[in-house]
């Protein structure tokens, strides 16, 4: 028989400096790459174009194809490999409209197909996928992706003010808000692009961050009422314990998940796969080591009492073994 | 077997009979282009399960309303029509399932799953295919105003810029008649009228109305006709309109510019029907067309009138070919000559007119393109991922719970088959991101298992009974499935909201994938659990 964390009993709460140490160097080298170098924004947002080109010509280079982009007279484009070596990346700002052309989105996508077959001869490429995103859409784009952003995290806030009371929803929110910082920076140190879908990626994380919490949460407020002799920080500890092996199996099968993306599924989806990767991880250790212990540091600094009146004091057969906050 | 759990496999084996229904490949009936030009059906048998862009590749578009070369009076009106001339040009195009929609209350989304040839669709999408036919100037009116539209250029400070002067240069003020004359005297063969800015760029061309303009002076004419000083000396009641294609004369490339009469005789509206073929004699494509009842008795009395004139075919704004000469009274039937398009060009151009004329130009304000080759790597990967993701999930899960872990297992594979069928009931397509949430929602979908075996072990260590364990540990777990899924189901909501296509597919498969997860684990597991409990021999002990 399988047990993992069986009748756990680590002092996770005592821990929680070194945790909040850890957190804050990641968070601070993430933002430091913030600061010097900002968010990789993809086209989608800004407008623009991406070209994706596979070569079947071998001979074809990233130096060869800004030669020929030079040539047709596409300047300023953004060029990188994809996957493999015959793979190719091109992004590049919108051409202008010239007189008597409309101004469609894809002109500078047909400008480059045109300079790469004037160079290479058009059977030896093949266009794979084409992006081409006019400013006013990139702004929009944009602006639904903000809001997705901000109305999901606060209607999902909503959601656990009404089901918890307001000290485990905002201990909560603090840990999904550690989550989302340490994310974007990850994301600002890996260099990702940010995508919709990477978007999508962090606010899929956000929601499984919130799972973690809410399912330790739930403990706690059901040995709160289950054991009204023990103070908060001997429950908070038995909660998090209590749900420890489901905590880690459950981030072990959606690793799993996630890794199998990350390995197989292939460079499109990739910075969504890493994205989950990380954010899996940043999400289970803040469901751990962060939500617990502000709940912890909410419940000494407001006791609550709407429960128990005297959950926040020390119970009177045993001392909590942490040493008081100072 | 007691009832309840007879009913709870009653239950189960419906929702799997109808996920395995919405899966089932049926037929689909598409209309495609065929190779002889003409719409059939085609009908194939096709899993209804939808692949979205970047799994099969395509195109998708959208539209705005171009109004860079003049504001569209009624913009709402406009889109709506060009909505629905969009959507026949898009039904007669052979791809399946052809998307035309309105986006807000200016734009069109199109969607073309499976179009290999991007250029084409966007070709036959943007065309604004506005047929006229319009008399020539038979008078030569335009031809006496040639001269007032060159003193007035010279009013205006605008000389001749000779037609070797570099065309890029702008308009080079205060040159010298002589200098045109001068490069004039260098083509002594042609016929060019002599003198100032404008007369020196043109040439009289075979039939009246017609001029030709020397190819590299193309551009310096189109600008010079669009001034103000030369739009006033036109003569009221004529236009002028560019031929569609350079004309080659000896070495040189001419670009025929033709006086026309601004009013038509008909236009494209009163086309009933249009197909494409190669003309036997000239081997050249031909667009043969058919007018409405009403616009042949029209088209026949205004011809009737012209009998001997020159007709110009004008197809949005370009004059296709030489003009011909009206040699008897023409009623329903006519041809469009495309000089030397290939035989699909002239079948996309017959879509287009038997579609009908965009009221207002459109632009791409969008464009995402998917090339079948990626799309197919794409789904392969995507695939492989899944089965390696399941794979490990399903070994987990086995190795940790044992027995119990494979009632999980069988759960799992009907969550498989749950969301799937989901999927394929309500119409959504699953996309790369969709692939990616469903591997997600793989591992999540053990959550809820999980969260339930935890909690039966936890009663079990407790001391009670394998049953009341059991009980308990589905009615414990309850509280926090619940909580867990809703906070994912909110988030998923609102990226399907504000989503575009392949992160809508990403929603879509993450709500479906947390219902289906639901009812597996909470509804499917706990039947096998029952049974389990019903038939095992009294003493046996739960293995989780």
């Amino acid at each position: 028989m399988m047990r993992l964390f069986d009748n756990a009993n680590y002092d996770f709460l005592r821990i929680r400096r070194y945790a909040y140490i850890v957190s804050a160097i990641v968070a601070v080298i993430g933002i430091g790459a913030l600061a010097t170098r900002g968010l990789n924004e993809s086209i989608e947002f800004t407008g623009g174009s991406l070209i994706q080109v596979h070569a079947t010509d071998s001979t074809i280079t990233i130096g060869r194809i800004r030669s020929a982009l030079d040539q047709g007279g596409i300047e300023s484009a953004e060029l990188s490999t994809f996957g493999t070596a015959q793979d190719f990346l091109i992004r590049a700002r919108l051409l202008a409209s010239s007189v008597g052309e409309l101004a469609d989105a894809d002109s500078t996508a047909r400008a480059v197909d045109g300079a790469l077959a004037a160079t290479f001869g058009a059977d030896h490429y093949s266009i794979e996928r084409v992006e081409a995103i006019g400013p006013r859409v990139g702004r929009e784009l944009r602006t639904k992706a903000l809001l997705a952003v901000v109305l999901s995290f606060g209607v999902t806030l909503i959601y656990l003010t009404i089901r918890f009371e307001w000290r485990f929803a905002v201990a909560a929110i603090l840990a999904t808000g550690h989550d989302i910082i340490l994310t974007v920076a990850f994301i600002s140190l890996m260099n990702l692009e940010i995508t919709l879908v990477v978007i999508a990626a962090v606010l899929t994380i956000v929601g499984y961050s919130l799972n973690d919490t809410i399912i330790v949460f739930d403990r706690v407020r059901e040995n709160l009422h289950k054991f009204k002799r023990s103070n908060i920080y001997e429950i908070l500890n038995r909660s998090v314990n209590e749900t420890l092996p489901r905590t880690v199996l459950t981030a072990g099968t959606t690793l799993a998940a996630t890794l199998a993306l990350l390995i197989f599924a292939g460079q499109v989806i990739r910075g969504f796969a890493w994205v989950m990767t990380f954010g899996l991880i940043t999400g289970t250790f803040s469901s751990i080591y962060i939500a617990s212990p502000v709940l912890l540091w909410i419940e000494r600094k407001w006791p609550g009492e709407d429960v128990r009146g005297t959950r926040a004091l020390p119970s009177q057969r045993s001392d909590p073994p942490a040493p008081r906050a100072g | 077997m007691t009832a309840s759990i007879r009913n709870r496999l009653i239950a189960i084996a419906l929702l799997i009979a109808a996920s395995v229904f919405s899966l089932w490949p049926r037929q689909v009936t598409s209309r495609q282009l065929g190779p002889d030009g003409r719409m059939q059906d085609v009908t194939i048998d096709r899993t209804p399960l939808k692949l979205g862009l970047d799994l099969q590749g395509g195109i998708h578009l959208a539209l705005e309303i171009d109004e860079s070369k003049g504001a569209v009076a009624n913009r709402s009106d406009a889109i709506d029509r060009a909505l629905t001339v969009i959507r026949q040009r898009t039904d007669q195009f052979g791809v399946m399932e052809p998307l035309v929609q309105k986006s807000g209350s200016d734009r069109i989304i199109v969607e073309l799953p499976g179009e290999r040839d991007p250029e084409r669709a966007k070709e036959i999408v943007q065309r604004s295919a506005f047929l006229e036919f319009r008399i020539t100037d038979m008078q030569g009116q335009f031809r006496d105003a040639i001269p007032r539209i060159d003193r007035a250029l010279a009013r205006a400070g605008i000389g001749a810029a000779g037609p070797q002067a570099p065309s890029t240069t702008s308009p080079l003020q205060g040159l010298l008649q002589t200098d045109s004359t001068g490069a004039d005297s260098t083509k002594t063969d042609s016929t060019a009228t002599t003198g100032g800015a404008f007369s020196s760029l043109l040439f009289q061309g075979g039939v009246p109305g017609e001029y030709l303009v020397p190819e590299e002076s193309y551009p310096r004419v189109d600008s010079l006709i669009h001034l103000p000083e030369v739009e006033r000396e036109v003569p009221r009641g004529l236009s002028l309109v560019w031929g569609a294609d350079p004309r080659s004369q000896g070495a040189r490339s001419f670009r025929p510019l033709y006086a026309l009469d601004s009013r038509a005789l008909v236009t494209g509206e009163q086309l009933a029907d249009a197909s494409a073929t190669i003309d036997q004699l000239t081997g050249g494509a031909i667009v043969r067309f058919t007018l409405t009842r009403a616009g042949g008795r029209i088209f026949g009395r205004e011809t009737a009138r012209h009998i001997g004139d020159h007709m110009a075919i004008i197809l949005d704004g370009r004059v296709q070919s030489q003009p011909p000469v009206i040699k008897s009274q023409i009623n329903r039937d006519g041809q469009i000559e495309l000089g030397n398009a290939t035989l699909r060009e002239a079948q996309d151009l017959a879509l287009v007119l038997r579609a009908g004329a965009l009221p207002a130009p459109l632009k791409i304000v969008e464009e995402r393109t998917v090339g079948a080759s990626l799309g197919d790597d794409s789904i392969r990967k995507g695939i492989t991922a899944t089965i390696v993701g399941a794979i490990a999930v399903v070994v987990i899960v086995a190795l940790y719970y044992r027995f119990a872990g494979l009632l999980a297992v069988g759960a799992l594979l009907i969550y498989g088959v749950f969301t799937l069928g989901g999927l394929a009931a309500f119409g959504a397509s699953l996309t790369l991101p969709g692939l990616a949430g469903f591997v997600l929602s793989v591992g999540m979908a053990v959550d809820a298992n999980v969260l339930i075996f935890e909690r039966i072990r936890e009663e079990l260590k407790a001391n009670k009974t394998t049953r009341a364990a059991v009980d308990a540990g589905f009615q414990h777990a309850m509280p926090a499935i619940v909580d867990s899924n809703v906070t994912t189901v909110l988030t998923a909501l609102f990226l399907f909201q504000f989503g575009t296509g392949p992160v809508k597919g990403f929603a879509v498969t993450l709500i479906v994938g947390i219902v289906a997860s639901f009812i597996t684990a909470v509804f499917v597991t706990k039947t096998f659990f029952l049974m389990w409990l019903e038939w095992r021999s009294p003493t046996r002990e739960l293995a989780i």
